[in-house]
């Protein structure tokens, strides 16, 4: 896994006390993960505050798994 | 009217996790009252709080992680942690547990708080400065708000009636059982979860307090010694936190399921003093028009009147006040009448004050026992009422009457029975 991808899982984790082997790439976090629709309002000012990066509103709709984070953060980062 | 009675009971209190450890320290004489930790308090004025005895649970500590994952912890102030660990054990004590629908929508809550989330209020604003608007979180307001205390119950249990917070201040905890018991026996449920929460130890509140002269300053090397209700020395309340919480159920619906009784609420009563924001009326006409009102729908006398829980803040003007008005009311049952002030060794839990009051009126009538006013040395006052000064006093206690008066002058008093 990349850096960004543990960074993503790790603020996962702590935010929504989840076990890490379910912290997969294709994991949902409202489906698989418990959230509801503020958890993933907070995980996403999470990202935000770790990545030192703004995550307009429209993007981070469409961030629903782990992997959608992951890949948003990366091109972010590039 | 329907009958109402209490069948459950649920406490975190300064002297520990849950009723009977609290009772059993009250009974034992003990302060919850200390130098606050967790904070700066070498600039305060007043550096004395009844804090939590935080823990891992064992030993009457109380540990939230009990009650809540961290992760939930996380997003609400302490009171709904409080507020929930208090219902959690008033329900199991009542062995209430509404599965079907029909149980469910005649069970409500009505949990109040005096000023709720101060503390993530301060934090946020913090935030919203340091970092901007956009690092304020969506849990920011519904982990503040007072009702959210009876939101996370209801939720919690599958409560689905009506579902209310009472806000008045330092009555809140007294007015929140005696609306509950009104709506009990009205009809609008047939048990309501009621009680009051607060967790505003810190040192916005201890500032703010101190700024309306009404904490002590004066004993911040000898804690314990700081809430002492109608001793020449007292100088001003001391804070406190946690959280109070009853069972009220409908009369019948309580024999009929087999619950246990532990007392019925008989009066409640309700004055405001339209005076002053923080100080009480000084003729006391408040609080002798909430206790009249209280003893007129309860139907008796003032001799039936065994043992009051006095508000008894431990502030100059307020204590003098009550006791006047109390003597006012009673006439000459007063010689046989015994009142104590339990903030004296918990401190003011503010918005819950009143339900852990009307717990410790309740738990005087089950054991016959008044629980004594600590640091009662000297007191400021000629009465013949029995102050119950430092031990507690064996008696026969069947009607309890507990005072609660808060800023902006409203007051709340509440009468209780035992049931045959």
């Amino acid at each position: 896994m990349s850096d960004i991808a543990e960074r993503v899982k790790k603020i996962v984790i702590e935010h929504l006390g989840v076990d890490a082997e379910k912290v997969t790439e294709s994991a949902s976090f409202i489906d698989d993960l418990g959230a509801d629709s503020l958890d993933t309002v907070e995980l996403v000012m999470a990202f935000e505050e770790e990545f030192g990066t703004e995550i307009p509103d429209d993007a981070a709709e469409t961030i629903q798994t782990v992997g959608d984070a992951v890949s948003f953060l990366t091109k972010a980062a590039n | 009217m329907r009958r109402v009675v209490v069948t459950g009971m649920g406490m975190v209190s300064p002297l520990g996790n849950g009723v009977e450890t609290t009772w059993s320290n009250i009974l034992a004489g003990k302060s919850g009252a200390k130098t606050p930790t967790g904070f700066e308090t070498e600039d305060l004025a007043c550096r004395v709080a009844c804090q939590l005895p935080f823990g891992d649970g064992t030993n009457g500590t109380f540990n939230p992680d009990d009650v809540l994952p961290v992760k939930e912890q996380r997003k609400v102030d302490p009171f709904i942690v409080y507020a929930v660990a208090a219902a959690d054990e008033a329900l199991a004590d009542a062995n209430w547990k509404p599965e079907s629908y029909e149980d469910q929508i005649s069970s409500g809550v009505m949990i109040g708080s005096g000023i709720g989330g101060l503390l993530g209020i301060e934090k946020a604003a913090y935030d919203l400065q340091a970092k901007g608007p956009r690092r304020i979180s969506p849990f920011f307001i519904p982990g503040r708000l007072i009702n959210l205390a009876s939101g996370y119950v209801s939720i919690r249990h599958g409560l689905k009636g009506p579902n209310h917070a009472v806000v008045t201040a330092c009555s809140t905890g007294a007015h929140a059982i005696g609306d509950a018991a009104r709506l009990v026996a009205l009809g609008d449920a047939d048990v309501m979860v009621a009680g009051g929460t607060e967790s505003p130890i810190g040192r916005l509140a201890l500032a703010g307090f101190a700024a309306c002269r009404a904490l002590s300053t004066n004993f911040n090397d000898e804690p314990e010694k700081a809430s002492r209700p109608y001793d020449k020395d007292r100088d001003g309340f001391v804070m406190g936190e946690g959280a109070g919480v009853v069972v009220l159920e409908e009369y019948e619906h309580a024999k009929a399921r087999g619950a246990k009784i532990y007392a019925e609420v008989i009066g409640y009563g309700m004055s405001g003093d339209a005076y002053h924001i923080t100080a009480p009326s000084e003729d006391g006409d408040g609080a002798f028009r909430c206790m009249s009102a209280a003893m007129k729908r309860a139907d008796i006398t003032p001799a039936d009147i065994d043992y009051v829980n006095a508000h008894g803040t431990s502030t100059p003007l307020g204590d003098e006040i009550e006791l006047r008005a109390i003597e006012r009311l009673v006439g000459d049952a007063a010689e046989g009448l015994t009142m104590s002030s339990t903030k004296s060794a918990v401190g003011h839990l503010l918005g819950a004050a009143g339900a852990v009051e009307a717990i410790f009126s309740t738990l005087a009538i089950r054991d016959q026992v008044a629980p004594p006013t600590l640091n009662l040395e000297n007191p400021s006052v000629d009465t013949k009422i029995d102050l119950v000064p430092k031990t507690p006093k064996k008696m026969d206690i069947k009607v309890a009457l507990s005072n609660s008066f808060g800023f902006g002058g409203t007051n709340a008093s509440l009468i209780l029975r035992a049931v045959d």
